[in-house]
């Protein structure tokens, strides 16, 4: 990856609390990520990772509390916005190319010189053969490259990932294993939520355990790393 | 200004998906097609009852196509999920909702446009004369049928029924479009065409006030 | 649950002695002799579902606004209010045209502009029931609740401007039949009647869905224990 152009950027959740009607997705989460940590989110379905994700990228809004990026000082800064998310949903268009997609989001986040950033960024994930066939046409594996390509548009300081890995072949999650490290080494602050050990757990420093919307296990206050990402695999 | 490029690139890409595949917009034609046939049927088409009859039933077909080509529109953005990436990637939403109408609204514009000869000669109603200002009621009464149809597509997409959902939103709030086109129609058609001035303004003041309406709470509908 | 019997009775009360306005105080029509009385229960239902709507549109505004539960049991206690106002004055429309002219329906303008109208908030409940997340349908509804208020003087003056040029039956005479003065407290103090059994019929609604919030509420807390 390019030498990183964003300041280190830590997540802080103070309180988060989503209700779903009577039922509550995420209850009183309270987080302090730390700029430049990775941080694996673990639990089973339903437990409340994507809503926290999605509430963190600032597409869904917490019912109270809040969230907000924080730089080294530990003071909130919104300009640090818009995280780089990655779904298992790639989040671009079928219909488009490759190409054509990462002009469209470039353009749209204003980026300067958007072709050469598009073409810069497939290179980098290694599509750069393919940009001109459409998304339609791509394997699971090629997919995800496109929406990785899509979430770094703007250099974030910022990664959140939602079950990225799912649907990839062993070939996939070490090519994906292989870009977030990159991704951790260069000092950006990863979120991803998986589903239990991996190629990609192994590159985390940090483990938190959600279980129906509450933090119930996180390394960082002494739990076992394997033991929270096991108890995730059931 | 940052809402205007947004819109600018949206739009775009709106039109180039749509011409790429053309699916809504034969579908479109060919529905509306259809309805103006079926409708020759239901009264005698003498050119003196074409011109009474005929604004009405077009306006009726034009709502009733719009309600299905409006389906589509916020559906078709949860199969990948990309109105999570358009919403992180735009500065402000409404140039999503500003995108999807302006190209509903060309795309319904076309369609009528390319109708219109068609159902000119098939009920012996003139239409040459008057063109520039059947062109102006067709804009304003679309860009009605666009701006109130992509929100209540925004609300359908998010429920059950759909299909059904839609048309039941949209046809009841669209009746004063309907009743102001087709009396602006009929003037325009009458074998002493005049321009009802009065519904032209009722037109714009409609699509002024859901436009608005669509500016303070379109966000919300995008809500998660 | 006594202060309820009493409100109850009270509305009760003021509805009996509205009917007694409307058939005895008020005088008699040279033209349309007794029918003509059900114009009290006619308008002043239209006057009270649209105070309803009116209720609905606010209720709406305040929920997107603020999120509150409570705004929403009032959008939709308001709405069904309204609903039902609405209806018996589409319902009292043919019971006074059919004696006076013959026929059951005619397209005058408020009829036909309180038929869209009563379309509209039916689409306003039905979208409730078709959207299963609590938040979600009681968002979606409210901000369709905002577009069909809106919408309503737009539907009434254009049907008003345009479909009102043919001559055709009208129902209660129209604008230009003027009213005796007699006629115009009555009708006041008939509309007053309706906004009372409005306001209990709102408060038992409204009761009923916060009840229904609570229980669900309270459901899944046991759910999630």
């Amino acid at each position: 990856m390019t030498p990183p152009s964003f300041s280190p950027t830590g997540i802080r959740f103070e309180n988060i609390d989503k209700r779903y009607g009577g039922l509550y997705g995420l209850r009183r989460v309270s987080l302090e990520i730390a700029a430049g940590e990775c941080v694996v989110l673990a639990g089973r379905n339903g437990s409340g990772k994507t809503t926290l994700l999605r509430i963190a990228a600032r597409l869904a809004r917490p019912s109270s509390g809040s969230v907000s990026f924080v730089n080294s000082r530990g003071e909130k800064n919104e300009a640090l916005l818009p995280a780089g998310f990655v779904a298992h949903a790639t989040m671009v268009y079928d219909e488009l190319t490759a190409e054509e997609n990462l002009l469209l989001f470039a353009r749209l986040q204003g980026i300067a010189g958007p072709a050469e950033h598009a073409a810069k960024l497939l290179r980098e994930v290694g599509l750069e053969e393919r940009r001109k066939s459409l998304v339609r046409t791509f394997s699971r594996g090629m997919r995800q490259r496109v929406a990785i390509a899509r979430a770094l548009l703007n250099e974030p300081a910022v990664i959140l990932l939602d079950e990225p890995a799912t649907g990839l072949d062993p070939q996939g999650v070490s090519w994906f294993a292989g870009t977030i490290r990159e991704l951790r080494d260069s000092g950006r602050t990863i979120l991803m939520s998986l589903h239990g050990e991996s190629e990609v757990s192994s590159l985390a420093t940090r483990a938190i355990q959600l279980d129906g919307g509450s933090v119930v296990a996180d390394t960082r206050t002494g739990a076992n790393f394997r033991s929270i990402l096991a108890f995730a695999n059931a | 200004m940052a809402l205007l490029s947004n819109t600018a690139v949206l739009l775009g890409k709106e039109l180039r998906t749509e011409f790429r595949s053309r699916e809504l917009l034969t579908t479109t034609v060919v529905f509306i097609l259809i309805v103006i046939v079926l409708f020759s049927f239901t009264f005698e088409p003498t050119s003196d009852e074409s011109r009474r009859f005929g604004p009405g039933l077009l306006w009726l077909a034009f709502l009733f196509a719009a309600s299905l080509m409006l389906q589509p529109c916020f559906l078709r953005e949860q199969h990948n999920d990309t109105l999570g990436s358009l919403r992180l990637s735009v500065s402000d939403p409404f140039a999503i909702f500003l995108a999807k109408l302006a190209a509903n609204t060309l795309f319904l514009l076309l369609t009528e446009l390319f109708l219109l000869p068609l159902f000119a000669m098939m009920y012996n109603v003139p239409v040459a004369g008057v063109l520039p200002w059947l062109v102006l009621v067709l804009v304003l009464g679309s860009l009605g049928i666009s701006i109130a149809g992509t929100a209540l597509s925004a609300i359908s997409a998010q429920a059950r029924m759909r299909e059904l959902l839609l048309p039941l939103l949209m046809l009841p709030l669209l009746t004063p479009i309907l009743v102001a086109s087709t009396e602006v129609t009929k003037g325009l058609l009458d074998r002493a065409p005049y321009v009802q001035w009065k519904g032209i303004g009722f037109l714009a003041i409609f699509d002024l006030v859901f436009l608005t309406a669509l500016w303070l709470f379109g966000e919300y509908l995008l809500e998660e | 649950m006594v202060k309820n019997v009493l409100a109850a009775a009270a509305v009760f009360l003021l509805l009996g002695a509205a009917a007694y306005a409307s058939f005895f105080i008020a005088p008699t029509d040279a033209k349309q002799g007794l029918i003509y009385r059900i114009l009290f229960l006619h308008v002043a239902s239209a006057w009270t579902g649209l105070t309803a709507f009116s209720l609905c549109f606010v209720a709406n505004v305040l929920y997107v606004l603020r999120r509150k539960p409570h705004w929403d049991w009032l959008g939709v206690a308001a709405g069904e209010v309204g609903l039902a106002f609405t209806t018996v004055v589409l319902v009292t429309g043919p019971i006074w045209a059919h004696p006076v002219w013959g026929i059951w329906w005619t397209w005058d303008a408020r009829l036909t502009s309180t038929f869209v109208l009563w379309l509209l908030y039916v689409s306003y409940l039905l979208l409730r029931t078709l959207i299963e997340e609590p938040d979600r349908h009681a968002l979606l509804s409210a901000l369709f609740g905002i577009f069909a208020f809106l919408d309503v003087p737009l539907v009434f003056g254009s049907i008003r401007w345009w479909r009102t040029q043919h001559p055709q039956p009208v129902v209660m005479g129209g604008p230009g039949a003027g009213l005796d003065p007699l006629m115009y407290k009555v009708l006041f103090f008939s509309w007053f009647a309706m906004l009372a059994l409005m306001t209990l019929l709102l408060r038992q609604r409204y009761r009923l869905e916060a009840m229904r919030g609570d229980l669900e509420t309270m459901q899944h807390e046991v759910e999630a224990a």
